[in-house]
């Protein structure tokens, strides 16, 4: 009597004939490419932790709240950059996730059916959009139309808030915010929408069985039993949205200052280094640049994994997200 | 083609003595057992899904085994050809030989033996992106055949024991998956028999058929047993009854009685199997 | 509400009307056989095109497929074919990871490792960068639609004795084609409109790139660089690059949903 285990993956079992190499190299050779995934994430965070060791040392934790930002005396700090990137993320998300999320229930719900996948359809083309094209739009038609009507209006009509004061310019903080809100929003309607459409069925007949009309059945049975998944939608919109590039640095106006008002020109760690990079004439410089795409990566793979995280414990939520 | 794998341990019983035909292919003499199933046990991850199974399951002839659902049937035949081990944590226990030879033994691949042992499946699945041509053949080609009148020698073969030949022979260029289901069921049993294997295991291979269609299986596997082992795992019982020369009847993973077809639906030995050919349970 | 929740769709979609009609305004008065067949002009003298831009865009493409397709598409077999529940979960996270990883910081990783070594920016680095991206965006949908593949296929195939590494490339990946030619697809549109990876890689060039050695003009680069400037010609040709570029992307979003409509 013998006892003969399988291994626990549907592997090949055991080595014998010359006609096991081949299945096994593939096997390999299979798992060699799936591990460059890990690879990789070690190679981004080795190379900037490695472009930025100068800066680290120089500045130490310093480096991240100090506003100083001064290559002529190569004196470094990221502390606008970060500044910038926060501000312009958080308004994207504060216009795109009401926005997003309104589309996704108007999809889900609402629309009718003839009329869903076309905008379905136009919501993932806005997708394709490079970020550069956006760019190129922001700043030839968008800002200037803001600057002349929207900003004047806000002025106009909110201007005791301290957000709303100062010269308006055009390029500005709330400039990049909203252009980085339009590239988003396909991303947290198309994940909002796959969180609504996993709401099982069972949920809204039980309220219109309850005499809930289709408002009240949306408000208590969708959008509460959606509640998580769609917060998950707004976390991985703004992971999109802090790594935005170069729509952002087309119509940010690139200054390193913290201003309370929206109307002022802002930068973000994206943009200074796009814009500086190529520039960096002492080594210093070019680690503190490397420092903040450190700062960047960090924030970026913080806030998309807590996303993932949240949007994997759903069950069968979030669909192609969740898999 | 079907190499076997030259193990130097004999079986002390149940002596098969192996004559070389004239492709020089071992064939077991009519009488003698394909399969020698000793004390056969196989676990997925803890769940003993075959209990101390002991049968000897003749050559030539057609092998019926039935038996209510969940019942282990259908773990036995994929054990037959270790198509079990696809899924992950099993276990076996015991030994199994083929005209003589462990099929576990650890040097033996388990690519061999599916060579030697081919398979049919409940729901016919010829590949969608190929010909009638292309399925019949592409168990050959892989394997490395190249010779084209011997692969069109072999086409014509298969389709011609699988009785599908007359059917399709002007348009053998289609795709597989345009022909109706019993003869997508028959092309997949002519691309098991192209690769020559000296058994052939259907698991409910007329399950998702009309009668028609499955009547013609059942005349087709009359025709097979002239030269292979044939094991059929079947639910219907008139089946098996209609078209075995033997039947194994098993329940909660264990083989509870195995015989002559005729006195097991006639005159079954275990009140468990009279129970259940005369339809009592399961 | 349905009328706000209508008025919410209506502000989501239309960027991309407003985008594509300034596109063609602004865009198509300078599309002219010039502009395909030119190399750029100095600022102040009027015509010149982008041929080399457009060249380079292809070149650039060509690698970054080289690299990410094979790597991506054999990871998405190991995710589909081999790996265990666990080891899944966590690969998958980490394509999620990286597809998170801003393109900025791609751009630098490759600097680092390609442009700072060999001492110059190179379309090699460009096309590595843009190749990187595409690893993760192939993987999972290769892996997507190699499960969708019914396990009988896998079974009929072992059955017959084939081997599975021949079964997995000459079965599996055939029945799935469309769906991985498609992912493909979707990941090429995606890295073509990519500019921030290439802004210290490829770097740009305004000239014919004689080696992939040397710096090398792409589409994106050529826009931005129009666009920041301070010269109206330079705007207008800034519009012209960026309809052809979206018409590219648009193109394989197109031929997209034709192959994946076919499909079912």
């Amino acid at each position: 009597m013998r006892t003969v285990t399988t291994p626990d993956s549907p592997a090949p079992v055991k080595p014998t004939s010359v006609s096991r190499w081949p299945d096994r190299s593939f096997h390999w050779l299979a798992l060699l490419a799936a591990l460059t995934l890990v690879g990789l994430i070690v190679l981004v965070g080795w190379e900037l932790y490695r472009g930025s060791r100068l800066s680290i040392h120089q500045f130490g934790p310093r480096f991240l709240v100090s506003s100083q930002w001064d290559p002529v005396s190569d004196v470094y700090g990221a502390l606008p950059f970060i500044f910038g990137t926060l501000v312009s993320s958080l308004i994207a998300l504060v216009i795109a996730v009401p926005l997003g999320v309104a589309t996704a229930l108007f999809l889900t719900e609402m629309a009718p059916v003839r009329l869903r996948q076309p905008i379905i359809t136009v919501i993932e083309l806005l997708a394709a959009v490079p970020s550069v094209i956006f760019g190129l739009w922001g700043i030839f038609v968008l800002v200037p139309w803001l600057r002349d009507h929207f900003f004047r209006w806000l002025k106009d009509s909110l201007g005791f808030l301290p957000l709303f004061t100062g010269p308006i310019y055009g390029p500005s903080m709330l400039a990049g915010g909203i252009i980085v809100a339009i590239m988003i929003l396909p991303i947290v309607t198309s994940v909002s929408r796959e969180i609504l459409r996993s709401v099982p069925n069972l949920q809204r007949e039980a309220a219109y069985a309850l005499g809930a009309t289709h408002w009240e059945v949306i408000r208590i049975a969708v959008i509460s039993y959606a509640r998580r998944g769609i917060f998950g939608a707004a976390v991985l919109g703004l992971g999109r949205a802090l790594g935005e590039t170069m729509a952002v640095t087309m119509v940010i106006g690139n200054r390193p200052e913290i201003s309370a008002s929206l109307f002022a020109p802002g930068y973000t760690l994206a943009s200074v280094v796009a814009n500086e990079f190529t520039e960096a004439t002492s080594d210093l410089y070019l680690n503190a640049l490397f420092e903040l795409g450190l700062v960047l990566l960090a924030i970026t793979i913080l806030v998309n994994a807590v996303a993932q995280l949240m949007l994997r414990s759903l069950a069968g939520g979030a669909g192609a997200k969740a898999h | 083609m079907a190499t076997p794998v030259s193990t130097p341990e004999k079986p002390k019983t149940a002596p098969a003595p192996v004559q070389p035909e004239a492709g020089g292919k071992p064939v077991a003499p009519e009488e003698g057992p394909a399969f020698d199933v000793r004390d056969f046990s196989l676990w997925y991850g803890a769940r003993k899904a075959l209990d101390g199974v002991s049968i000897r399951i003749p050559a030539r002839r057609v092998t019926a085994i039935i038996g209510p659902s969940g019942c282990g049937k259908s773990t036995f035949l994929r054990a037959l050809n270790r198509m079990h081990e696809l899924t992950p944590g099993t276990r076996i226990e015991g030994s199994l030989h083929l005209f003589g030879e462990d099929l576990y033994a650890p040097s033996v691949d388990p690519v061999v033996v599916r060579r030697r042992v081919g398979m049919v499946f409940q729901k016919s699945n010829p590949f969608p992106t190929m010909s009638i041509e292309e399925n019949v053949l592409v168990g050959l080609r892989l394997n490395g055949v190249k010779d084209r009148a011997f692969l069109q020698h072999r086409l014509e073969q298969s389709l011609r024991m699988s009785a599908l030949w007359d059917e399709v022979k002007d348009h053998l260029k289609r795709p597989g998956i345009s022909l109706s289901g019993g003869q997508q069921q028959r092309l997949c049993i002519a691309r098991a028999l192209a690769v020559e294997p000296e058994v052939l295991l259907m698991d409910e291979p007329c399950s998702a058929l009309d009668p028609l269609a499955t009547a013609k299986i059942e005349e087709l596997i009359q025709q097979l047993r002239l030269r292979f082992t044939v094991v059929i795992v079947t639910h219907n019982m008139q089946q098996a009854a209609r078209c075995s020369d033997r039947t194994a009847f098993f329940y909660l993973g264990k083989l509870v009685e195995f015989g002559e077809t005729r006195g097991m639906f006639t005159n079954p030995s275990n009140p468990q199997t009279e129970a259940y050919v005369s339809g009592r349970f399961g | 509400m349905t009328g706000l929740m209508g008025l919410s769709s209506l502000l989501v979609i239309a960027p991309l009307f407003l985008v594509l009609y300034f596109l063609i305004r602004e865009g198509a008065s300078s599309l002219d056989w010039n502009f395909f067949t030119q190399l750029p002009k100095p600022a102040g003298e009027q015509g010149g095109g982008m041929a080399n831009a457009i060249v380079g865009t292809v070149a650039l493409l060509g690698m970054a497929a080289a690299i990410g397709v094979p790597i991506g598409v054999m990871g998405g077999v190991y995710l589909a074919e081999y790996g265990s529940a666990r080891s899944n979960y966590w690969l998958r996270f980490a394509a999620d990871v990286l597809n998170g990883v801003p393109s900025i910081v791609w751009g630098m990783v490759v600097y680092a490792m390609l442009v700072v070594p060999f001492k110059t920016f190179s379309a090699y680095a460009g096309g590595v960068a843009l190749g990187l991206m595409m690893i993760p965006l192939v993987m999972r949908t290769t892996e997507e639609v190699l499960v969708l593949v019914p396990q009988s296929y896998r079974e009929a195939g072992l059955a017959l004795g084939i081997a599975r590494w021949k079964i997995i490339t000459v079965i599996v990946i055939k029945t799935a084609l469309k769906g991985i030619v498609t992912g493909v697809l979707i990941a090429l549109a995606r890295v073509a409109g990519e500019t921030a990876p290439l802004l210290f890689t490829a770097l740009g060039n305004n000239f014919w790139n004689h080696s992939l050695a040397e710096p090398i003009a792409a589409l994106p680069l050529q826009i931005f660089s129009y666009a920041i400037s301070p010269y109206d010609d330079w705007h207008r040709q800034a519009w012209a690059g960026a309809l052809v570029l979206m018409m590219l992307i648009l193109s394989c979003n197109v031929v997209v949903r034709f192959v994946s409509r076919d499909r079912r």
